[in-house]
């Protein structure tokens, strides 16, 4: 980037910025879009099989999940607060509560490998793999390939959003943002708090009802 | 009138009681389609030529539209788009819904062929024999993907699905034999899949079913009669079908899936079974005869011991034919390599 | 045709420095551009390539069905061709071609910006694009997938042959799209000249801006979906199989919920061109401005609710046919507002039949009856009989050939003095287009009968009383690939030998002929202020100069 963050063909910085938020605004209504399928797909099996897919939320460790919960929104009280460092230009603290972040969104990975290892050893898994003993209703597999799907995609996510965190830190690390322009920031901010909210969809569908 | 209308839309004869009401909103839909286009294609004709540029330095006024204009442009194309959604849908759904006394009949669309069965009745490959006059209602589902069961004649069309039932009536209004076509794309020979559905005079039917259910006619229904066009026939599996169905397997054993009194049929063949003892068996050629012959010693956990021996009733080919029959009841497309003739231990002599 | 004397423009003259030219040339400067008009004209080589492979796929299935049986293909050859027939048109051709190649080009220089507000993103948007061919490409090559450019589970989560790379690139091909609209959304927020309210936009890019929402919106539930059937076939896993619980017909739903408004995506950059076409070629404002960008939006967003119609024979519920069946209706009526307003827009204009304005003729006549056939396949009794017939397939013929093809050559033809600063030969422009028009007919004419007749689509072979139908089908589309021909040919030739065309040969009121032909890299040395809408002619002497000046510094309307 050059030494002013303003682009050619924008005429100022303001325009510039309220472009870039409103692009990311509908950068992110397209992720929602993704996670809407397997939401409806989730939707239509469950009225299908109501008894196996309860059945089977029953079998998945709740506590888990809620611990992943908190980390994650804990993780993005860091980021926010990161934020509100670039706001006033301060490049380190916002490196330091982005990695805070980072550090959370391993612990969540961490607990969903667990997890993962968890169902391997259980058989609880998609489809024609699934062979655990415990819920044996027609439908069980369909929950447990949409079980798989759905948090597979979102643990993609958090590792995108991960990277895009890293980057943006060490960034602001070296003094790119100030607190005239910070926009960068706002963005990767934005991205986490989605794959957050996303978090906070699955959790309940997943693991409460 | 219709007649004429009907041949120059190159539509194909009405065959059915509602052929024809059908083809009259599709006459009133496209006469003002043709008009509509016309209409605007002229006026927009007549501003060519009222309005071609005269010199190089022409002027335009600026025209404003009335509100009225845009009234007209959408209350008038609204009005009709409205009138034919209120004759077009009850249409809709006095064809989607069958009268009460209606005949039913399965139909499997499997790739590449048609199988057609009469409930306690015979089967038959690609020929669907119908009676005139009478209404008759379709029980489709399909082995594998998705296939489409039409009859341009009837104005009939409905999918058929793996793993569920999809259901079509009509009432054949005259004798004739009118086309079978599968119109949902299936694979290598999805245009090879045609069928024959011949309307015969309703005493013609009666009369045929009779010789069918006497057993005389021992072969599923290629079998040709004068003049009819021979399609490849099935195997043992149909032969299977007709057993099953005439020695009353299918009053405990659905095969769509459905639980009754006895285990489904549908995706029998290679599940694993949990026994009322505890122990695993895969319902193999093996397991799937002995269940016949002694139904008791290996039961199904979950289901009542009441199914009869057929144990002297069913000769070694014809359980060999429900067996093949049952594994042809798979969704999954993918098959398994060919059957393996039943390995089985001697029948005990009766206690 | 001879310019008129402008006399602030002097004889028709080839702008020296343009971004052909500037800031580079070269290759690299090429792969490596952020200008809007070089990735524009990239897009559309691209797709015209795309085009043209797409193309022939169609002869030799026309080819094919000359006779009943074997012709010159096996069946599996047969299934594949329609397949990738479908899978070039739609994704390498039809969705990208007016929206990334001409909407690239021009949005820019229509709402006085220097460019598209992520120039970056826009180069990403066509290397995505390339990518995506070359991965569906190399499917094709690989063997191809004979599943129908629908992907109808469960086949083509079974099927044998290379669905996976197909899948994979239209996944790709998704993004491209994303990021196409997501960019001009926010340009058309943010970056419009002082003066250019949203009432002074040109219709053009509102059409666009339809168009764009359509593409985030819709595009990742297909690549969502796309994926779901590539972990099928990877893992088995049963989305979409009943041996699992799985629903084949929930895919069909997925699946539509992207391709109907898809269809739009294809047809509404089409109506941005005629909207500019009619304006231009009759030297008047539009009749009805506001009902024509509405009905833009309008079409939008009906368009997302209608997806059930592609499944009244599934074995869904009469109810919810129904719902889907009115719906769809919805939809013609904004669709017909837009063709009374274009004629109406002849009414006291100064016609010029130019090529452009030939193909808008065609299309006015395709769109109306094409879009009709459409309302009566959602009359849904009628539908029964047509489903899966070729008077489907002659209906969406009629709107992506006869409409939006009609409107991309008649796009080619409008802006190429603006593009390459060059004219082509008119006359010729007429022969073809008339070709193109009389070929078109005779193509899918025919087939609107034998979907009458109740002949199936994706038929390898068919029964004798089909025949005849199906030869004048190929004949026309002979005359119709005749006619492609001879456009591609005086185009090519026109690039180099062609009349220099000056800045506005054909006395156009649009925005994007203030500049120069071809514009300059920045487009605009000062930012324009707009003082008058698009498309004003009233009253206006032509030859007065066009309205650009230097602005005074002051808050601008956004």
């Amino acid at each position: 980037m050059q030494a002013s963050p303003l682009a050619h063909h924008f005429e100022n910085l303001e325009k510039q910025a309220h472009a870039a938020r409103l692009g990311m605004w509908l950068f992110l209504a397209t992720e929602i879009l993704l996670f809407t399928v397997l939401f409806a797909a989730y939707a239509l099996y469950r009225f299908l099989f109501p008894e196996a897919f309860a059945l089977s939320s029953r079998a998945l460790e709740t506590w888990v999940g809620f611990v992943n919960t908190i980390v994650l929104v804990t993780s993005s009280l860091t980021v926010a607060t990161g934020l509100h460092s670039a706001t006033r230009g301060d490049g380190r603290k916002t490196a330091l509560w982005f990695g805070i972040s980072v550090l959370l969104a391993v612990v969540f990975l961490v607990l969903k490998a667990y997890e993962y290892n968890h169902h391997f050893h259980t058989g609880q898994l998609p489809g024609r793999f699934y062979t655990y003993e415990g819920v044996k209703a027609p439908g069980a597999p369909m929950y447990f390939t949409l079980y798989f799907l759905i948090t597979g995609l979102h643990a993609i996510h958090v590792i995108v959003g991960m990277t895009v965190l890293v980057v943006i830190g060490a960034l602001a690390r070296k003094g790119r943002y100030t607190a005239a322009y910070h926009v960068p920031v706002e963005l990767g901010a934005l991205y986490w708090h989605l794959v957050d909210l996303i978090w906070i969809f699955v959790f309940p569908l997943i693991y409460l009802i | 009138m219709n007649e004429l209308l009907r041949r120059i839309l190159f539509l194909p004869e009405q065959a059915s009681t509602y052929a024809e009401s059908v083809d009259q909103l599709h006459y009133f839909v496209i006469i003002t389609t043709m008009i509509a286009a016309a209409g605007v294609f002229g006026v927009a004709i007549y501003f060519f030529v009222r309005y071609r540029r005269r010199s190089d330095v022409e002027a335009t006024p600026r025209v404003r539209p009335k509100a009225i204009h845009e009234v007209l442009f959408i209350g008038v194309p609204l009005a009709f788009f409205v009138l034919w959604f209120a004759i077009g849908y009850p249409q809709f759904v006095s064809l989607q819904t069958p009268p009460k006394d209606a005949m039913d009949v399965y139909v499997q669309g499997k790739q590449w062929m048609w199988k057609f069965a009469y409930p306690d009745g015979p089967s038959a490959v690609n020929t669907l024999r119908v009676p005139v006059g009478r209404p008759v209602r379709l029980l489709i589902t399909s082995r594998d993907v998705i296939h489409s069961f039409y009859v341009p004649a009837l104005r009939i069309k409905m999918d058929a699905l793996p793993g569920r039932y999809t259901q079509a009536w009509f009432q054949a209004e005259q004798p004739g034999r009118y086309e079978i076509f599968c119109a949902e794309y299936c694979g290598l020979s999805h245009s090879g899949m045609v069928g024959e559905l011949v309307a015969m005079p309703a005493a013609e039917f009666d009369a045929w079913m009779a010789t069918q259910r006497r057993g005389i006619v021992v072969s599923q229904d290629s079998a040709p009669t004068e003049g009819e066009h021979v399609r490849p026939a099935a195997n043992v599996v149909d032969e299977g079908a007709r057993i099953a169905a005439a020695q009353g397997c299918l009053k405990c054993h659905s095969v769509d899936g459905s639980r009754h009194i006895g285990p489904t049929f549908a995706n029998l063949y290679g599940r694993e079974e949990k026994l009322q003892d505890g122990k695993t068996v895969t319902a193999d050629e093996a397991y799937l005869t002995r269940s016949m012959m002694e139904p008791g010693v290996e039961l199904v956990s979950g289901y009542q011991n009441v199914m009869p021996t057929y144990q002297g009733k069913l000769a070694p080919p014809d359980t060999a034919a429900i067996v093949e029959y049952i594994k042809s009841l798979r969704s999954s497309a993918s098959r398994p390599g060919p059957s393996e003739p039943p390995a089985y231990e001697a029948i005990p002599a009766p206690k | 045709m001879k310019p008129s004397p402008l006399p602030s423009d002097d004889v028709a003259a080839y702008a020296p420095r343009n971004y052909l030219n500037a800031p580079a040339t070269g290759l690299m400067s090429w792969l490596n551009t952020r200008d809007h008009k070089r990735i524009g004209v990239m897009f559309l080589i691209a797709t015209t390539i795309a085009f043209a492979v797409g193309g022939l796929f169609a002869m030799l299935i026309r080819l094919e069905l000359l006779t009943p049986g074997p012709t010159v293909m096996d069946p599996m050859t047969y299934n594949r061709m329609f397949t990738l027939h479908g899978v070039v048109m739609i994704f390498l051709f039809m969705i990208p071609v007016i929206p990334s190649g001409f909407g690239n080009f021009l949005v820019p220089l229509m709402i006085g910006a220097k460019d598209v507000a992520f120039p970056k993103l826009n180069l990403l948007s066509f290397y995505l694009y390339l990518i995506g061919a070359v991965v569906a490409l190399a499917g094709m090559i690989w063997g191809g997938a004979d599943t129908g450019w629908t992907f109808y589970t469960p086949y083509s989560t079974d099927t044998i042959t290379k669905v996976t790379p197909i899948l994979l690139g239209a996944f790709i091909l998704g993004f491209s799209s994303i990021l196409t609209g997501l960019n001009f959304i926010v340009t058309t927020h943010t970056m419009r000249a002082p003066g250019m309210g949203w009432m002074r936009m040109p219709l053009f890019v509102w059409s666009i801006y339809a168009t764009s929402i359509i593409q985030i919106l819709a595009t990742p539930v297909l690549g969502m979906t796309l994926l779901l059937v590539v972990v099928d076939r990877a893992f088995h896993l049963g989305v979409f199989d009943p041996t699992w619980g799985g629903d084949p017909v929930l895919f069909q739903h997925f699946f539509w919920f992207y391709s109907h408004p898809a269809v739009y995506i294809m047809v509404l950059p089409a109506m941005a061109v005629i909207s500019e076409v009619v304006c231009t070629f009759s030297h008047k404002n539009i009749f009805g401005y506001k009902a024509v960008a509405y009905s833009s939006l309008g079409i939008a967003f009906v368009g997302f609710f209608t997806w059930g119609h592609h499944l009244f024979t599934s074995g869904q519920s009469a109810f919810d046919a129904g719902i889907f069946g009115i719906l769809s209706m919805f939809v013609g009526i904004f669709t017909a507002i837009k063709v009374f307003n274009w004629t109406a827009t002849l009414y006291k204009g100064s016609i010029s039949f130019k090529t452009p304005f030939a193909y808008f003729v065609g299309f006015l006549f395709f769109l109306v009856f094409g879009g009709m056939t459409g309302v009566a396949l959602a009359t849904v009794s009628l539908d029964v009989h047509w489903h899966d017939t070729y008077f489907v397939v002659a209906h969406f013929h009629f709107i992506m050939v006869g409409a939006v093809m009609m409107a991309f050559l008649a796009a080619l033809h409008y802006w190429f003095p603006k593009i390459t600063g060059r004219t082509y030969p008119e006359g010729w422009g007429l022969v073809a287009a008339v070709m193109i028009i009389l070929g078109f007919n005779f193509t899918f004419i025919p087939q609107f009968l034998l979907g009458n007749m109740g002949m199936p689509r994706r038929y390898y072979s068919y029964s004798e009383r089909f025949q005849a139908l199906n030869v004048a089908s190929t004949a026309g589309a002979s005359v119709l690939a005749i006619g492609l021909t001879i456009i591609l040919v005086y185009l090519l030739v026109s690039l180099r030998y062609g009349r220099v065309a000056g800045s506005n040969p054909w006395l156009s009121r649009g925005f994007e002929w203030d500049t120069p032909s071809p514009p300059p890299p920045e487009n605009y040395p000062v930012t324009p202020v707009i003082e008058h809408g698009p498309h004003d002619y009233d009253g206006e002497n032509i030859t007065l100069p066009p309205h650009q000046h230097a602005p005074e510094p002051e808050p601008h309307a956004s």
